[in-house]
């Protein structure tokens, strides 16, 4: 039996053979694998790009106290961007179902249409869930559009939900009891992430205190936009990377206040609009900042 | 020569439901390009598009042209240069004169061109109008769209080839197997090209997997459902149904939920026993041809096992706060930006459904509807609102009406589906609806065109069931008051008795110029009138009708006063008269063989327009009686006569 983090490391092997970076997680809180500078600002702009990350996605509202055996507050994604997607990008992905030891003459693969939006960051593309014998193990999207912008090249993005994926492998009926090493269950390193955050998203956060966090996020990274000026020479130093850093902070703190029940209805559309607002000028700002990058290079 | 051509679009998986009209939409732009030919046959998988067609002529017929010169009086040297250009001698050229006068002209032929080329220079232009209801760049920003990425192109004309590129692919003989049981590149030739697909577990006709599923559950008491059937004929190349089974005591969870969970989520069909029950059992559809190891089987009862859990797990947690007690929670669900909480619209229902008629529970059941958008159960399965309100008001304890009434006020959710089946709900389902419809329509929310993203249609729709089916007596003039939404309600008014009564357009025409506030009377009716159209009397009877009102509006008349029964002349006016006052309050019905002759002997005999002004007044009041006695029931102008 393959345990979580063998099947982690043999997907990952299997991405850097086919010319993936392979990234370490994004260190702040984000909702999705998407939501990484990696794959935000990376799919913008003519420039091809590889790589493959496990990223800990963080919904605060999907949390259940270490009690349900497959909801999890905390889960871990694989993200995989191909820019721009190779014509062979589907038997690609097969391969690595395979290369993690799934005979697909023997299960059940369906390609179910899903496509996918997401509001907050101005961005949605068409693809596809992915289904083995009835479980919906990958996410497959074609991105169209990312921070309200057009993509020149379009890139696939694959997100295998890894905990599901080992359930199916290791045929367990909840996630705490898959192997994630020998001799340790995913409940022994994760059961308490899933108590303490749901305890402290559903009842504990301190309201008050998670606004003014957003304010002074939104404030900072409103500030740093402010400041760009794109005829300004030697752009390429001013920092878009760390305003981007606060437009996720307030991402996952509307996410967490919104778990704590604190958005009122009308609140809640302007907050989706206040941060994609900062998402899309952080989108639009990259764009040109690498289009001075783009011609630096081409003169070096 | 006639020729054979296939056309196979190789593209990645296509969603099932956009299938069927994108064959119809190759169909159309095939025919477009007018390359004559016998026969045309569509098929489809998730994976590729296939035109086939018979009897394509190897080259286009010749072809003529008529090309006109310069005029007659120009210079000769003109002339001279015109026929140089169409590679002929001056005095080869016709003269033919036009309106604007004489000028030389030349019959040119054109040879018809090879089909190959032609089919080569349309094809991907062709394929790029297939219709989808979305589409996709793969190659870049400003490249071709399509539903999905096309990977390989199949065209052959006859033996050959049709080259052309599309989106870096280019065509010839190789299309593809099934993904992982089939081989990715296989060549074909027109002749073999059906056969060697199923060597490669590909079936290509829907219907032959239609018939495949079909077959293969007959052993099994599956829930018939059409729609998933088609669902997954499209979604599959190869399917295979399989059975599988759940634990039994999942059973003591609501029919609804288990059915939704198999259905929506899944795509599993539900099984019955022999009574009609569901069993612990279902038929999943794999698109493989066999699970010898049970892999797949158990793969799917584990799925269902988690969801059929989470399933009891929000049940369960739902029943921790009762239905009543969510309603405040309403005010944290927007119903539509313009037109706040659903806490808001919940209070307009439960007035609306008091005005309505309704009794007290019909206001409870108003008052706990929308309650079941705060569950899990509903957040989880969104299709499943109004039913998970109505089970929970059950377990509550809420009387039967009520629960009922919450459980039912969705519907009717389409055509096919049924009205609420109690008075209660009629009541409760109506207000909802007239809620979203006037609320829609006074903050400028209007569909148009095919953009309908509020279902107003639907609930338009529902509303004019509800009232018809369920028989309810009320005015609807009184609840609409707005013109636009007035409007739009009559055209449903109008679709539901066209298209879903099949009563002919003019009847329904003739019954609404009527009124038709009062939806039950208007069917009456409409019964009615397509009842008298059996008689032979009828239709000459409408014809004298339009007659009357176009002589009544041509002279403007205005008003019906009373008939001075001494300015009636004698013979076929008084005899009209005469029958009029036997008959006035008698159903049209019943005097129509007798009224007729008279009518028609009036208009034989009688001159409407007498030159004494007090006469002809006269006259004009006696039609205009007899048109007011007779149209309460249908504007008989309306009615469209053969002869």
């Amino acid at each position: 039996m393959q345990s979580f983090q063998e099947i982690i490391l043999k997907l990952k092997h299997y991405w850097a053979e086919r010319g993936c970076i392979i990234q370490e997680p994004y260190d702040i809180e984000v909702g999705a694998g998407t939501m990484c500078p990696e794959t935000f600002l990376r799919v913008l702009g003519p420039k091809p790009y590889r790589v493959a990350y496990v990223q800990p996605s963080r919904r605060p509202a999907d949390g259940r106290y270490g009690d349900n055996p497959n909801r999890l507050y905390k889960h871990s994604q694989l993200q995989v961007i191909l820019k721009p997607s190779p014509p062979d990008i589907i038997e690609q992905y097969l391969g690595s179902l395979e290369a993690i030891g799934i005979d697909l003459r023997q299960h059940d693969l369906k390609f179910e249409e899903d496509n996918w939006e997401a509001p907050t960051l101005g961005a949605w593309g068409v693809g596809w869930q992915v289904m083995l014998d009835g479980l919906e193990i990958t996410q497959f999207t074609y991105f169209q559009q990312c921070g309200g912008i057009d993509l020149e090249l379009v890139p696939a993005e694959l997100t295998y939900g890894l905990e599901r994926l080992t359930a199916f492998l290791q045929v367990r009926d909840t996630v705490y009891d898959i192997e994630w090493a020998k001799g340790f269950s995913y409940g022994d390193v994760r059961y308490l992430d899933e108590l303490q955050y749901s305890v402290y998203n559903f009842e504990m956060a301190d309201i008050p205190t998670l606004w003014k966090l957003f304010e002074l996020h939104e404030a900072e990274a409103l500030r740093l936009l402010g400041l760009y000026n794109p005829k300004a020479s030697d752009k390429k130093r001013f920092p878009l990377l760390p305003a981007y850093d606060q437009v996720l902070k307030c991402s996952n703190l509307f996410n967490t206040l919104d778990s704590r029940g604190a958005i009122s209805v009308t609140e809640r559309v302007g907050v989706i609009q206040r941060v994609r607002r900062m998402a899309v000028s952080v989108a639009q700002a990259w764009v040109d900042q690498q289009r001075e990058v783009a011609t630096a290079e081409v003169a070096g | 020569m006639s020729l054979p051509f296939l056309l196979e679009i190789g593209a990645e998986e296509i969603p099932d439901w956009m299938i069927p009209g994108a064959l119809e939409s190759l169909h159309l732009q095939f025919e477009k390009v007018e390359i004559p030919h016998e026969t045309v046959r569509l098929d489809a998988t998730p994976r590729r598009l296939v035109l086939r067609a018979e009897g394509l002529p190897e080259r286009q017929p010749d072809t003529e042209e008529r090309i006109l010169g310069p005029a007659k009086s120009a210079p000769a040297q003109a002339v001279a240069g015109f026929a140089r250009k169409q590679g002929v001698a001056p005095e080869d050229l016709a003269v033919e004169s036009t309106p604007k006068g004489e000028y030389y002209s030349f019959l040119k032929k054109v040879k018809g061109r090879q089909t190959k080329d032609l089919l080569a220079e349309s094809l991907p232009g062709l394929i790029l109008k297939i219709y989808f209801p979305k589409s996709m760049y793969w190659t870049g920003k400003g490249g071709p769209q399509f539903i999905r990425p096309i990977r390989w192109l199949v065209a052959l004309l006859g033996d050959g080839v049709v080259p052309f590129e599309l989106a870096g692919v280019r065509s010839g003989p190789l299309s593809a197997g099934h993904r992982r049981l089939g081989s990715p590149e296989i060549a074909v030739t027109i002749a073999d090209y059906e056969q060697r697909l199923r060597d490669h577990h590909v079936i290509l006709s829907a219907e032959e997997r239609r018939h495949k599923i079909r077959t293969e559950l007959a052993a099994v008491r599956v829930k018939p459902d059409a729609a998933l059937l088609e669902t997954l004929v499209y979604l599959t190349e190869y399917p295979t149904p399989i059975t599988g089974s759940f634990d039994p005591q999942f059973l003591d969870l609501p029919e609804e939920v288990l059915v939704t969970v198999m259905r929506h989520h899944q795509k599993y069909f539900s099984v019955e026993d022999a009574s009609g029950k569901l069993a612990p059992q279902f038929v999943a559809v794999m698109n493989i041809g066999s699970d010898p190891e049970g892999f797949v089987r158990r793969g799917n009862e584990r799925v269902l096992r988690a969801r059929f859990n989470d399933a009891r797990f929000f049940w369960e947690t739902d029943q921790k706060k009762k239905l009543a007690d969510r309603k405040p929670d309403l005010a944290h669900v927007t119903f539509q930006a313009k037109l706040g909480t659903y806490l808001e619209k919940t209070e307009r229902t439960m007035a609306l459904a008091k005005e309505l008629g309704g009794d007290a529970h019909a206001v409870r059941a108003a008052e706990l509807a929308k309650c079941d958008l705060t569950t899990e159960l509903v957040k989880e399965f969104t299709e499943l609102q109004g039913v998970v309100g109505g089970l929970y008001a059950r377990v509550q304890g809420e009387p039967e009406p009520v629960w009922q009434a919450i459980y039912d006020h969705y519907k009717p959710e389409s055509m096919e589906d049924s009205i609420p089946r109690g008075r209660t709900g009629q009541i409760v389902a109506l207000a909802d609806k007239l809620d979203t419809l006037t609320g829609c329509f006074r903050v400028g929310l209007v569909p148009t065109g095919s953009r309908d993203p509020f279902a107003l249609r639907r609930a338009a729709q529902g509303v004019v069931r509800v009232v018809v089916e369920g028989k309810l007596d009320l005015s609807l003039a009184n609840y609409l008051a707005d013109d636009a939404l007035r409007d739009f309600l009559a055209d449903r008014v109008r679709y539901y008795f066209k298209d879903i009564r099949g009563f002919q357009y003019d009847e329904v025409n003739a019954c609404m110029a009527a009124g038709w506030s009062q939806l039950v009377d208007l069917e009456a009716r409409l019964i009615r009138v397509q009842n008298l159209r059996a008689s032979p009397d009828f239709e000459p009877l409408a014809a004298s009708f339009k007659r009357i009102k176009n002589i009544l509006q041509q002279a403007q008349f205005t008003g019906v006063g009373a008939i001075d029964a001494a300015l009636l002349e004698a013979g076929p006016e008084q005899d009209l008269y005469r029958e009029y006052e036997s008959i006035a309050g008698q159903p049209i019905e019943s005097v129509i063989s007798r009224l007729r002759p008279k009518v028609d002997l009036f208009f034989d005999k009688v001159l409407v327009n007498a030159p004494d002004a007090r006469v002809r007044q006269n006259r004009l009041t006696l039609l205009g009686t007899l048109l007011q006695e007779f149209s309460t029931i249908a504007d008989f102008s309306e009615i469209v006569t053969t002869s």
